[in-house]
């Protein structure tokens, strides 16, 4: 387990100052010059170098990727042409409210996804396993974007039963301030005992982060019922129905932990790209999150703060690759020898 | 003539492949999708009611009108008829999804295929290199790639296409790395054939059907990038017709004027469907072993 770790590790490392060069090759691509978005389009001329030497921008490349390498390593993500703040306190800001859409998201697509997907392996061929298979590639064929609209459109002007937008009731500052402890609305409001908002808060999260829970749903319910039959057609499942084991012990506990393994695998992947998708929907649920402060940075062409966005992600993704295969190593010994 | 075929052989024969994608309804449903869109594109001056409206014509009299004899699924805040910009939309979606998988291939097909081959340090680098890119969700790289190059469908194209070759480098690579090992290369080695006679006679052949299935599962994942990237502004610019982007376009009115978000995204939404379903179809009968593999903005 330890040689799995640290080359696991090592593999970690090496795709993360990737990612960084990767980023920073991005930010060269740019084009015109940073110094002049910076200082504003009526700054002299000694004040466009004075800035080009602020921003490490007269030294030749490979000096600037290190400079850039060892700023994201010590927490300088730069600093945002259009806040003025440094990217890094931006995003501090705008991850929670982003991470607690996407994990919500994913505990309902799990929740909703491992089921269909065990009932769509047990009646394979039937009428039920084609119609969750018809509506599990409706949701991943889904245009986020359209959902969110459609919902907004559907459970708030025609029907009011669902708020539009923010993550509570501002209102509700007055009468039931709550206490920020890690800024994810719903985790706080549990934390302090804040009902009022507590339920507000849930109402505010249903219709954006129905949207975000669209595509992984649908990927979850596919994996689980290509997972599940690849594993009922194993040896110690056959060998358990030998034995006498019913359809029910098999599908619900012999063959599905084994074929939850991909599942789990899955839903990392799954994770960094309803991080991607929250760009699509926070804007129209004006949910104060990442998506939201990236699509700002892009009507404002904030090349730092894009970079910091675009490179969170990335950082996010890997590590949650890495997590993943490690509790994979960890349960799993026949994982634990590929790795 | 069914019962000739074998049911569970290694090789399935062609005419046993034909039977199996026919048999699966949800596949020949996505197959009658798709050639629907592909009509749709192929024939959008002759189907669409006012071509000219595909383009910048504006008549600002007969805007946001609801659907009607006139105009089936009604006119947009300018005035064009949504029927005609849809079918149009048609040829902008399929145009980029072409572009994007081709360039991934001819990326990541020669890569791939040495790197399988030859094996060794250069398939370390060359694979940690993938797992880089595969790091940036394709929508996250295209979104920071499109938003330093100029919006166009080209640049979309190109952001699209940055993020997607990883997938068939490795595809291809694993194809490959099989054929090298096995007895009748090390045979055609030994008769003296040359590397590149191998890689083009037999490595190539033998990646074939996996890339085509995945080209077909492509489609619809590259289609919803295409539309999410137009839909923030960074791909199709008016007054190219484009689906996301008139999603975008009509957002504001949705509450009013349903039909201006509700079709185009309907158009997304069942054009992604239809390559979903027919790509699982024909990965179910042409690589039944690889496990699903689906991917998204």
């Amino acid at each position: 387990m330890r040689r799995v770790l640290v080359r696991r590790l090592g593999q970690a490392l090496i795709v993360l100052v990737g990612v960084v060069i990767v980023t920073f090759g991005v930010a060269r691509l740019v084009p015109g010059d940073p110094a002049i978005t910076y200082a504003g389009p009526r700054a002299s001329q000694e004040e466009l170098d004075r800035v080009r030497v602020e921003l490490g921008l007269d030294r030749p490349w490979p000096e600037q990727l290190v400079d850039y390498a060892g700023g994201v390593a010590t927490g300088d993500w730069g600093t945002s042409l259009h806040t003025r703040r440094p990217v890094l306190d931006d995003l501090s800001t705008a991850v929670p409210a982003s991470l607690e859409l996407v994990l919500v998201a994913l505990v309902v697509a799990a929740l909703v996804g491992v089921p269909l997907g065990i009932l769509a392996a047990r009646r394979r061929g039937r009428l039920v396993d084609g119609t969750i298979r018809l509506l599990s590639t409706l949701a991943v064929s889904m245009p986020v974007f359209w959902l969110g609209l459609i919902l907004q459109n559907v459970f708030f002007a025609r029907l009011g039963w669902l708020p539009v937008a923010g993550e509570y009731d501002p209102q509700l500052d007055y009468t039931s301030p709550l206490t920020v402890w890690t800024r994810m609305t719903v985790v706080d409001a549990l934390i302090g005992g804040n009902w009022p908002v507590l339920s507000s808060a849930l109402a505010h999260l249903a219709l954006p982060a129905a949207a975000v829970a669209a595509y992984p749903t649908g990927a979850i319910a596919q994996m689980t019922r290509a997972s599940l039959l690849e594993t009922v057609g194993e040896d110690h499942v056959r060998m358990a129905r030998a034995l006498g084991f019913g359809e029910r012990a098999i599908y619900g506990r012999l063959a599905l932990r084994p074929a939850l393994n991909p599942v789990i695998a899955l839903v990392a992947l799954v994770f960094a790209y309803s991080l991607a998708n929250t760009f699509l929907v926070e804007a129209i649920f004006n949910w104060p999150g990442l998506g939201s402060y990236a699509a700002a940075s892009i009507t404002t062409l904030d090349t730092p703060a894009i970079l910091g966005v675009t490179l969170f992600v990335a950082v996010a993704y890997v590590l949650a690759n890495l997590l993943v295969d490690l509790v994979q190593a960890a349960i799993d010994p026949r994982v634990r020898r590929a790795l | 003539m069914a019962a000739a075929v074998p049911a569970q052989t290694e090789q399935v024969p062609t005419a046993g492949r034909l039977r199996a994608l026919t048999g699966d309804r949800l596949a020949l449903l996505g197959a009658a999708i798709v050639l629907v869109v592909l009509v749709c594109a192929l024939l959008a001056p002759v189907l669409a009611p006012s071509p000219e409206d595909a383009g910048g014509a504006t008549d600002p009299v007969n805007a946001l009108l609801a659907p009607s004899g006139d105009h089936l699924l009604g006119t947009d805040q300018v005035g064009r008829d949504i029927l005609s910009r849809l079918l149009y939309g048609a040829r902008t979606s399929l145009r980029i999804a072409v572009e994007v998988i081709g360039l991934a291939i001819l990326i990541g097909l020669p890569l791939g295929m040495v790197a399988g081959y030859v094996g060794g340090l250069l398939d370390d680098v060359l694979m940690r290199v993938t797992d880089v890119f595969l790091a940036f969700p394709a929508l996250l790289l295209a979104l920071a790639l499109a938003a330093v190059l100029t919006p166009s469908v080209g640049n979309a194209a190109i952001a699209i296409a940055v993020t997607w070759w990883p997938w068939y480098a490795r595809l291809i690579r694993a194809q490959a790395a099989t054929v090298a090992s096995s007895g009748y290369v090390a045979s055609a080695r030994a008769l003296g054939v040359s590397h590149a006679r191998i890689l083009l006679r037999h490595v190539l052949p033998n990646s074939a059907a996996p890339v085509i299935v995945q080209a077909s599962v492509d489609f619809g994942g590259v289609i919803l990038t295409a539309a999410a990237l137009s839909y923030l502004g960074l791909g199709a610019q008016d007054p190219t017709p484009e689906w996301g982007l008139m999603v975008s376009q009509g957002q504001s009115l949705f509450t009013t004027q349903w039909w201006v978000v509700t079709f185009p995204g309907l158009a997304i939404l069942l054009t992604a469907l239809g390559f979903n379903l027919l790509g699982d179809g024909l990965r179910s009968i042409l690589d039944p072993r690889q496990v699903t593999r689906d991917r998204h903005p």
